[in-house]
């Protein structure tokens, strides 16, 4: 199947007429999403939305990022049975869908792709992107590179730190990379240096917005892009197993790689959909990012949704050992499946994901990234729930290279 | 207290523009905003807008987001902001309060615009809330007798401006460029061609913000514009002020200087 036509078709990216698809008119998703931005930038929105609506259904743009997923992506992944790791989830049968195994190592390479092509049908020559962990920096300066781009990455002081190989990778790549000094030093502030670029220079620059969050139609590009993950994971899940799983896990920062892997089982009423969102310390410790776990529906870059937050809407910074999740905010169409029911959201802290990184390393031989360690945690807790007859995929978003710096402290290896 | 209308029939009657400041509530310290308020209405400020520092200020540039950074460090709440927006109010100046939204959405938009209309604010400029998601907060307003001030952008199409221009009262607030707020070289020229075009939807008042700095800047705009709003040049001189009188002479001297160039108009 895999290898018959277009991995990616028109009718993918349609919709599968179920609950999550289209956000409405006004780009909200129920009461979520929408656009809260300075009036400057309406125009610029607009512009990708009404030129996206077009190639979404242009065929010959879908071959060229179906041609740019296969010979560069590396796509499809692969799904892999980890039978040694299922043992200590109470012997539950987990599948990893090998988002790690793309180029450059993480899901993002399937949104920056399919949004630097984008770039090239708005006429624009320039792009700019925001980065917490340099995952999205590394993939947009990629993206840009091959098709020829002029690449500005925003990315927290705080972070170049802590990520200064992803600072050189990026560097290598072709790309200038803008340090940000203000705020937290993080990806939210991150963001707003992005936002404050674009509005200044949106006649030469596209904003290659990195997840599913931010304004309208930001949330619905992004997810469409990500959506091959799904859409592949069920055609190969049915063709190993012959079944639906009984459960579907991912991790949540802003939540593209899980929204990704959701939307093909949205339809599946009996498929499970679980997203972990980092715990940090814990919920009582006030160190977490668990925006949907324990924050208050808001407004936050544009898009309203749920949000932590303190009694008079000053966002509060999140944390995480994973800076990928280390985000204050989520994708609006996650704060939808949370409270429609569709999909349920917990916490995993950091010394759970730590466990769950190494456990993976040590029974299967794969270091998978921080991030999606979250999930494998998750999928261990929910396989001891479920037992021995489920099967439970796993989106195996990226992998731990870049972590090592962090696993050495955490283990003192 | 004094109205928006008020403001603009009286500049109107004088043939000229309307001076409006903008410091952030808080900054340089809670009491002192006031104070620097007060030195802006003596010197010839018509409306004073008091910022409601937020976390993350993304149409704001360095020297805004540096005033709000402190300001927030200070431990300013919106109880605080209403206190100033009192404060000010009571110098006579007519006082709006801008915000980004998420502040309002979260203290509760009918319950904001009561306790600022009690405050004796005359309204709110929110920069980031869109005709298509403020029908609540332009109830609210409605409810409590205050205005609605929204902005267009260089960018801004026929369209645009004619929906962002029906969600106003009081006036029309015309982004002079696009780009983040700071004082600039030069005023930039599309700011004329956006209030030509703004005046073609509406009869309300159209004024200027983003990028002026000086008192010639000044008059130039207010030769084609309602009002003119100034904002980081006055936080500039602030924070590079020795102290907060310091701050208060030199914001004061500026001010002067534009109320002058308001109303020569070249």
């Amino acid at each position: 199947m895999a290898n018959e036509g277009s991995i990616l078709t028109a009718a993918d990216l349609a919709g599968n007429g179920v609950h999550g698809d289209d956000p409405d008119a006004r780009g909200k998703f129920g009461i979520f999403g929408g656009r809260y931005v300075p009036e400057a930038l309406i125009p610029a929105l607009d512009e990708v939305a009404a030129v996206y609506a077009e190639a979404r259904n242009d065929a010959r743009f879908l071959r060229e990022f179906d041609h740019l997923l296969r010979t560069y992506a590396g796509r499809p992944t692969t799904l892999t049975d980890v039978p040694r790791f299922g043992e200590q989830a109470g012997g539950a049968r987990i599948v990893l869908k090998r988002e790690d195994l793309t180029h450059t190592g993480a899901h993002k390479i399937n949104n920056v792709l399919g949004q630097a092509l984008l770039t090239k049908r708005l006429g624009k020559k320039r792009v700019i992107a925001e980065t917490g962990a340099g995952q999205h920096g590394v993939a947009t300066a990629t993206a840009a590179a091959l098709l020829g781009l002029e690449c500005v990455i925003y990315m927290g002081a705080v972070d170049c730190e802590r990520q200064a190989l992803n600072v050189a990778r990026m560097k290598l790549l072709g790309a200038e990379v803008v340090p940000v000094t203000n705020g937290s030093q993080t990806l939210k502030d991150a963001i707003n240096e992005a936002f404050r670029d674009w509005v200044t220079n949106v006649d030469t620059t596209h904003y290659l917005f990195g997840t599913v969050a931010g304004p309208h139609p930001f949330p619905e590009i992004v997810r469409d892009f990500a959506r091959i993950i799904g859409v592949e994971a069920r055609r190969q899940i049915l063709e190993l197993t012959g079944a639906l799983p009984t459960a579907v896990c991912a991790a949540v920062g802003g939540g593209s790689n899980a929204i990704g892997i959701f939307h093909a089982f949205l339809g599946d009423q009996d498929v499970q959909l679980h997203g972990y969102e980092a715990g940090g310390h814990g919920l009582a410790s006030g160190e977490h990012a668990l925006t949907l776990t324990s924050g208050s529906v808001g407004v936050l870059h544009g898009s309203r949704t749920y949000v932590l937050q303190d009694d008079e809407g000053q966002t509060i910074e999140s944390h995480s050992i994973s800076a990928g999740l280390d985000y204050p905010g989520v994708g609006p169409e996650h704060a939808w499946l949370k409270d429609s029911g569709r999909a349920t959201y917990h916490g995993v802290t950091d010394d759970q994901a730590m466990a769950a990184f190494s456990l993976l390393a040590r029974t299967e031989g794969i270091i998978p990234a921080i991030e999606s360690s979250h999930a494998l945690a998750g999928a261990l807790e929910l396989g001891r729930e479920l037992g021995p007859e489920a099967t439970i995929l796993v989106n195996l978003s990226g992998r731990g290279d870049k972590d090592m710096g962090t696993a050495m402290k955490y283990f003192n290896l | 207290m004094t109205t928006l209308q008020t403001v603009f029939a009286k500049a109107k009657a004088d043939n000229r523009a309307a001076l409006i400041g903008y410091l952030p509530a808080g900054f340089p310290s809670k009491e002192g905003a006031v104070s620097a308020a007060a030195a802006l209405v003596e010197a010839g400020c018509d409306v004073i807008e008091i910022g409601l520092p937020y976390s993350d200020p993304l149409m704001d540039g360095p020297t805004i987001q540096d005033a709000v950074h402190r300001s927030l460090t200070n431990g300013t709440r919106i109880a605080d902001v209403l206190r100033t927006v009192e404060g000010v109010a009571a110098t006579g100046a007519a006082t709006l309060v801008m915000t980004y939204w998420n502040p309002i959405d979260r203290y509760g938009a009918d319950r904001f615009a009561r306790d600022l209309a009690s405050a004796g604010g005359a309204g709110t400029i929110t920069p980031d809330l869109t005709p298509e998601e403020s029908q609540p907060w332009r109830d609210a307003s409605a409810d409590a007798g205050i205005d609605t001030v929204f902005l267009v952008a260089p960018s801004s199409t026929e369209e645009r401006i004619e929906a962002v221009a029906a969600c106003c009262t009081g006036f029309v607030y015309a982004a002079s460029l696009m780009g983040v707020t700071g004082a600039r070289e030069t005023v930039n020229v599309a700011a004329e061609d956006l209030v030509k075009r703004t005046r073609a939807h509406t009869d309300l008042p159209v004024c200027v913000g983003l990028g002026v700095g000086t008192g010639a800047q000044a008059a130039q705009v207010a030769a084609y514009a309602d009002g003119v709003i100034v904002g980081s040049a006055f936080i500039r001189r602030i924070l590079d002020a020795p102290d907060e009188a310091a701050g208060r002479a030199s914001i004061g001297e500026l001010a002067r200087s534009m109320a002058e160039g308001v109303r020569t108009r070249a």
